[in-house]
């Protein structure tokens, strides 16, 4: 079967998640023998549109040049991407916030009742996916005709980003919808790695108490070790860090080589975000926190002393 | 302005659900059954719209079984207005919840639906943006703020990389996230009148809607256990462990 990717850009670059949706797509198409395409969509984005065609596996780039697609707002690139799906048996989304915005609206404008954050691919209709914060997986087959599928990138593994050669071809859609605009955004800036694709990240919890906490005992660790900086939703609810820090089932889903929860309990929300895992390092000055079940290393006593020995010794 | 408020009836968020042994779905006999907490964000919003003058009438809308009438007492006690029940018999997915809404939409139409960005049951995180795609409508997912005006509504969205704000023409439709309040508990006053105000019960076939799923269970399954690892008692002993274990250099 053919299966269009929405990639994930931003119109310079492309984002490693579109490598994730890649690989779930190679899986889907393998099914049948068909293509792997992928949409950028996008102003000014033929840089994302070379970055796409190079991606091994790839056989065809779309890139829908316009300035209706250049903030990628749901109501205009849904359209765009419901007309393309004549062509295709499937389209494949990275289950970001923005393959999360537009992808449903994709699916109801194509009568298709989408698969959310799929987990594997099991045959061409059959797929599993995470139900309950991740406490328990569902295989779920579907009956329709088309498929519409966001995909979790931490179980699929990255699409070699080079190797391929695929051609550009580009395509245009009904463009501006005039239902919404774009009216600004506050991005986190941060020389440290991208929490989703970071080899190691270093999450605190309410545990640090205030947002000085973090600056003095996570920012240092986290740049000792080259790490990405996270946090639990205490930690973001009690505003110690931005919202786009937070790792959890409600937040970022994240699968390190490392990944070190400093006073962080470990609710189940957590957990769920975080527990694929490679190494779990814990430091909590209670013994009974729940993190210590999920943690292949655990260290017991006061995070204020514990960080920074460790940040001085590493 | 009036204000629609979608509420599902999922198991409360502080219940460790449990896989039936046959595989068939998650226990749910005596477990205790909430709103669904994005819901509950939705409702206090549409309230606290109400209380500014805002919007003029909240009408909370539950798709499920009968019992999940008692959510739609719940969402009248924080401040609703009046309530509408369509009762389906076992799950309903997302798209169909989407298309029983567009009818309930078309005869109330409402300026604003505020809805949760996802149930915590199933985790689809699709119905509002479903719904927006099947009336036409802008949508405003993930809000941590949401400022209308006469015309527009603002909306400031989580999203990976920080917020962004969109603006959307209305009516519209904002799918909640956590940070956008927090919800207020019902007080007894306001329970006991809670049970005098009105709730329409309707069926998938007054809306004419099929509610038939498109997505088959095949089975349910735990996720892969994850074994609890080894204390270590000093910093010296973690970063020796983490060495060998090649995490670190």
């Amino acid at each position: 079967m053919s299966v269009l990717v929405l990639a994930e850009h931003d119109n310079a670059s492309l984002k490693d998640a579109t490598l994730n949706a890649v690989t779930a797509a190679k899986a889907l198409a393998g099914f049948a023998g068909g293509d792997v395409h992928v949409l950028v969509a996008g102003k000014g984005a033929q840089a994302a549109a070379d970055a796409a065609a190079k991606i091994d596996g790839v056989a065809k780039v779309l890139l829908a040049d316009d300035a209706a697609y250049g903030d990628a707002l749901a109501e205009n690139v849904a359209p765009l991407i419901a007309g393309l799906l004549a062509g295709y048996d499937a389209l494949v989304a990275p289950a970001t916030s923005r393959g999360k915005n537009i992808a449903p609206r994709v699916a109801a404008l194509a009568d298709v009742a989408q698969i959310s954050e799929i987990l594997s691919v099991e045959a061409a209709d059959t797929f599993t996916r995470p139900i309950y914060a991740g406490n328990a997986i569902a295989t779920v087959k579907s009956a329709d005709a088309k498929k519409v599928i966001t995909v979790r990138g931490t179980a699929f593994p990255k699409a070699a980003a080079t190797g391929g050669s695929a051609a550009v071809e580009a395509v245009s859609g009904s463009g501006d919808a005039g239902l919404s605009s774009f009216k600004g955004a506050e991005l986190t800036v941060s020389a440290r790695p991208e929490l989703t694709g970071a080899k190691i990240i270093v999450s605190g919890g309410r545990a640090l108490g205030s947002g000085e906490a973090f600056t003095q005992y996570i920012d240092p660790l986290a740049d000792k070790l080259g790490a990405a900086v996270g946090a639990s939703r205490a930690a973001v609810d009690a505003g110690y860090v931005p919202n786009d820090y937070q790792v959890g089932q409600t937040g970022k889903i994240v699968a390190p080589e490392l990944y070190v929860a400093i006073g962080i309990s470990g609710a189940i929300q957590h957990l769920a975000g975080m527990k694929d895992s490679k190494v779990i390092v814990a430091i909590n000055k209670d013994e009974e926190a729940p993190i210590f079940q999920v943690a292949d290393y655990g260290l017991v006593g006061d995070l204020f002393t514990l960080v920074p020995e460790l940040t001085s010794k590493l | 302005m009036k204000i629609l408020v979608p509420v599902k009836r999922v198991v409360d968020a502080n219940v460790k659900v449990r896989v039936k042994p046959d595989q068939s779905g998650v226990e749910l006999a005596n477990v205790k059954m909430s709103m669904n907490p994005f819901d509950e964000i939705s409702v206090e919003e549409a309230v606290r719209l109400k209380e500014k003058g805002v919007a003029t009438e909240v009408v909370v809308v539950s798709v499920g079984p009968a019992q999940a009438q008692e959510t739609l007492r719940t969402a009248l006690a924080m401040g609703a207005d009046r309530g509408i029940l369509v009762t389906t018999d076992g799950p309903t997915e997302s798209l169909a919840v989407a298309k029983l809404l567009a009818k309930i939409v078309a005869e109330e139409a409402p300026g604003l639906v505020i809805l949760g960005k996802q149930a915590i049951d199933d985790d689809a995180n699709q119905t509002g943006q479903m719904l927006a795609a099947l009336l036409g409508w802008g949508q405003g997912t993930f809000a941590s703020k949401v400022e209308p005006t006469a015309d527009t509504v603002s909306v400031t969205r989580e999203i990976d990389g920080g917020l962004e704000t969109v603006e959307l023409k209305l009516p519209a439709v904002v799918t909640t996230d956590l940070r956008l309040n927090e919800p207020r508990y019902a007080s007894l006053p306001n329970i006991m009148k809670a049970k005098a105000k009105p709730i329409a019960n309707k069926t998938p076939a007054d809306y004419g809607v099929d509610v038939t799923p498109r997505l088959t269970t095949l089975k349910v399954t735990e996720p892969p256990k994850r074994s609890a690892g080894i204390k270590v008692k000093t910093v010296d002993e973690l970063i020796e462990k983490l060495k060998n274990s090649g995490v670190i250099a």
